[in-house]
């Protein structure tokens, strides 16, 4: 199915890989959000994910490691901001930029001895016959593992949020810390999980950019995929399903803009790669602004720092 | 064993300050027990200890006969201490339920509490839907949150931390009802006010603390309010002088004044009118959240509103903003001490510059007269007898009583043709609540007009000529508050706000 030189299978299978790193990076930001922390330092989890992961890989030969190297790098350096934050109480907004420059830093003296290695490869899931399946098998049943972890991930989050006693002490200490506290939660035991989690999120969807999506490593390779994750949780209103939504606007639109870069369209390429960027967050913004709930959806603590003194 | 709860000797230090030392009282099963002082006497770290919040320095508690000692609410609960508290411990954006939820130790499945929320509420009277938002409740409906949530855990010893500070009296009333039901069914109350006549109503016994220290424990109803005011002080109480006064005329004129909402959950205020003379003190009652903010935001005009709909001495001021109105004599004093009335880090010298240029010679060819804004300050310092070391003080480290008296006596020494106060002594201890409604009597006896805006009604009913009651952002025509009586104004208040009483 071609129309206008753009294969629309094609377009939409591989829409599915490219928005993987940051659907798992929002997904992760949305829950460290819930509990009421703001963490800028997305970008600086998801590169140090990146360059971990991809070590690990290499040195052990198996692509499953890495990415469990890079879960556990990105949680890493969110919980040294969980520390500075919650223990020491820093500044939220600039305790994050400094990890996002920290990791960025950080990953690429790593990532020095890694340029131009080629990572294992990670293998596609063998869905036997499904896959053969007219247009949906291309679609649906082409992917590799992580892929489909992550959508996993998306309704465990809007499960467990929703439905669950974890979600709503979650959502309780994001929504007022000190009422929370006085009923006996511990507040920042709660954050602290939060933003591992989150963390190993975002260190995963790096994994994914170095490993699957590129596959090699290169200095400051997230290129702002954590940016967008952070704002796609914003203009996505807290809600799991739209940061879904939104991630997937944002892979569709990369993806179509290689295939019009390769159909040979006279766009400039500036344009078209600053396209997904921008169409993402008009649609978002767009989207919130239609249901004006939106803005109100934000944890009433987030951002606010708490400690048990009264 | 007869004792439910006994404490002995309980001391707990903060740096610079005992709050508690050696506190010990006693409550028996089924007993109301009344906890009695002002602020800062140490009634709330006291009960912060017995709910786990605070762990105590020294001595001992014992609970149901076994020692007891909380490491925190969790196990207080499992115990059977439960607490409502003076601020609500509630989540606005999370639904009844999940707050009740949140609440319980071991909550069942969402179905099954949402029912028992609904027999439980109707049971006692306070009924509740489990669906609805807390955001979207009122502040009596809040409290039957708490309330509700306690109840069903079934407790021995139900803590009560100032609740009816934001009920009408009706509500009050049905409250009442409730705990006695409560208390007739074997559960204790521990029952934090100041509100002395409710305590005797209420309460069966009495532990009096001042300044952390038990000063005396009596049976309440065999004592005068007025002998509970004077233990709760330690000292005598001054009775409020109310000069004969001669009404002027018209000064402020405010009609069919709309206002949309300030905040996602707040109220907007429909279709205003009042009138004010000068001499004339007009009292503003009612529920907080009921438009209070907004009234004080749009009178001082933070919030200017629709031209021709207020007016001052006969010309529209409705578009201009604070400092207009202040330089033509209208000055208010808001709510919120610190951060709307006084900038917390700012010296009290800082703070009496920010409003009193207008109407003082504070500055000079555009520059701050530092000298003349330090002589205003500490005149305001002396006059109202505000306890700091002097006017360099940052007035975050005011406490609030003292900081109260600033503010208001910042307003009152322009000299302002009408003045809006807001909570005039919320959160005042005693004698200084006193003398700020002295100033402002003496202020209206120099020909001033006021509008005192408050939930005290005691206080209201104390100062004013006139009382209004404001409602879900409506304001009641004013009636003489001579020959008014409480139920009366409870049914200006809106009455219960559907609430019905428990089934005895």
């Amino acid at each position: 199915m071609i129309v206008g030189g753009i294969d629309i299978i094609t377009l939409t299978a591989t829409l599915m890989g490219a928005s993987t790193p940051v659907l798992l990076a929002a997904t992760g930001e949305l829950v460290a959000e819930k509990s009421g922390v703001l963490n800028l330092g997305v970008e600086g989890m998801m590169i140090m994910g990146a360059v971990a992961g991809f070590a690990a890989a290499v040195a052990t030969g198996s692509p499953v490691l890495g990415f469990l190297m890079g879960a556990i790098a990105g949680a890493l350096l969110a919980t040294l901001f969980a520390f500075l934050t919650q223990k020491l109480l820093s500044n939220q907004v600039a305790t994050g930029l400094a990890l996002t420059l920290f990791g960025l830093g950080l990953s690429a003296l790593i990532g020095k001895g890694y340029e131009g290695v080629r990572p294992p490869p990670t293998a596609k899931i063998d869905f036997g016959p499904l896959s053969d399946i007219p247009v949906l098998g291309r679609i649906l049943f082409s992917h590799d593992w992580i892929v489909y972890l992550s959508l996993i991930l998306v309704a465990v989050v809007w499960y467990v949020l929703r439905s669950t006693r974890a979600g709503l002490i979650l959502r309780a200490v994001g929504e007022s810390h000190d009422a929370a506290h006085a009923l006996g939660y511990r507040v920042v035991a709660v954050r602290f999980a939060a933003l591992a989690f989150g963390g190993a999120l975002a260190g995963l969807g790096g994994a994914y950019l170095s490993l699957v999506r590129v596959p090699q490593w290169t200095e400051g390779m997230t290129a702002g995929a954590g940016w967008i994750a952070l704002a796609i949780v914003v203009f996505a209103s807290w809600r799991p399903w739209r940061v879904l939504l939104g991630a997937y606007l944002f892979g569709g639109i990369t993806a179509l803009q290689l295939q019009l870069q390769a159909a040979g369209y006279a766009i400039p390429v500036h344009i078209l790669s600053m396209a997904p960027y921008v169409i993402t967050i008009v649609v978002l913004v767009i989207l919130s602004a239609i249901h004006r709930h939106g803005v109100q959806a934000a944890p009433a603590s987030l951002g606010k720092s708490f400690h048990a003194s009264s | 064993m007869t004792e439910l709860l006994k404490i002995e000797g309980l001391t707990k230090a903060y740096p610079g300050v005992v709050a508690n030392d050696g506190v010990g009282f006693s409550v028996r099963p089924g007993e109301v027990h009344a906890l009695l002082g002002e602020n800062g006497a140490g009634k709330s770290t006291l009960v912060k200890m017995i709910y786990g919040l605070v762990k105590p320095d020294s001595g001992t508690m014992h609970f149901a006969g076994q020692s007891f000692a909380p490491a925190d609410p969790r196990a207080a609960r499992a115990a059977g201490v439960a607490m409502v508290f003076q601020h609500f411990s509630l989540f606005e954006a999370l639904n009844v339920a999940e707050n009740v939820a949140l609440g319980m130790e071991n909550p069942p499945p969402m179905r099954q509490l949402a029912k028992r929320i609904r027999e439980i509420s109707t049971a006692y009277g306070l009924p509740l839907d489990p669906a609805r938002l807390v955001g979207d409740l009122s502040a009596g409906e809040r409290q039957r949150v708490e309330i509700v949530r306690c109840l069903l855990q079934d407790p021995k010893l139900l803590i009560m931390d100032e609740p009816t500070s934001v009920l009408t009296p009706q509500e009050v009333e049905i409250l009442f009802h409730t705990l006695r039901k409560l208390s007739a069914e074997g559960t204790a109350i521990l029952y934090i006010s100041h509100k002395l006549e409710e305590i005797r109503t209420l309460c069966e016994g009495a532990t009096i603390l001042r300044a952390g220290k038990v000063v005396a424990s009596c049976n309440p109803r065999e004592k005068t309010a007025r002998e509970l005011a004077e233990l709760m002080v330690g000292a005598e109480l001054k009775v409020t002088d109310r000069a004969e006064r001669k009404l002027g005329d018209v000064v402020l004129k405010v009609s069919g004044l709309s206002l949309a909402p300030l905040s996602q959950f707040g109220p907007s205020l429909k279709d205003l009118s009042l009138e004010l003379r000068a001499g004339e003190v007009l009292g503003i009652g009612g529920v907080a959240g009921n438009g209070q903010e907004e009234l004080l935001a749009t009178l001082s005009g933070e919030r200017p509103s629709a031209p021709g709909t207020v007016s001052l001495m006969g010309e529209d001021i409705s578009g201009l903003g604070p400092n207009g109105r202040r330089a033509k004599g209208l000055l208010a004093a808001p709510e919120e001490r610190l951060g709307h009335a006084a900038v917390p880090a700012m010296s009290l010298t800082e703070n009496a510059i920010l409003t009193g240029t207008m109407r003082k010679p504070l500055t000079r060819n555009g520059f701050v007269d530092q000298g003349a804004a330090k002589t205003f300050a500490d005149e305001i310092i002396q006059a109202f007898d505000v306890r700091t070391p002097g006017s360099h003080v940052a007035a975050r480290a005011l406490s609030g009583g003292n900081l109260q008296k600033y503010v208001i006596g910042r307003e009152v020494l322009q000299n302002p043709a009408v003045l809006v106060v807001n909570q005039p002594t919320w959160g005042v201890d005693a004698a200084a609540a006193a003398s700020i409604r002295q100033a402002l009597l003496d202020l209206a006896a120099k020909g001033a007009a006021v509008i005192a805006i408050s939930q005290d009604l005691d206080e209201l009913m104390e100062i004013s000529d006139r009382f209004s009651a404001l409602n879900e952002g409506r304001l009641s025509a004013s009636r003489p508050t001579q020959g008014l009586t409480i139920e009366e104004i409870g049914m200006m208040l809106g009455g219960a706000h559907g609430m019905q009483e428990a089934a005895v």
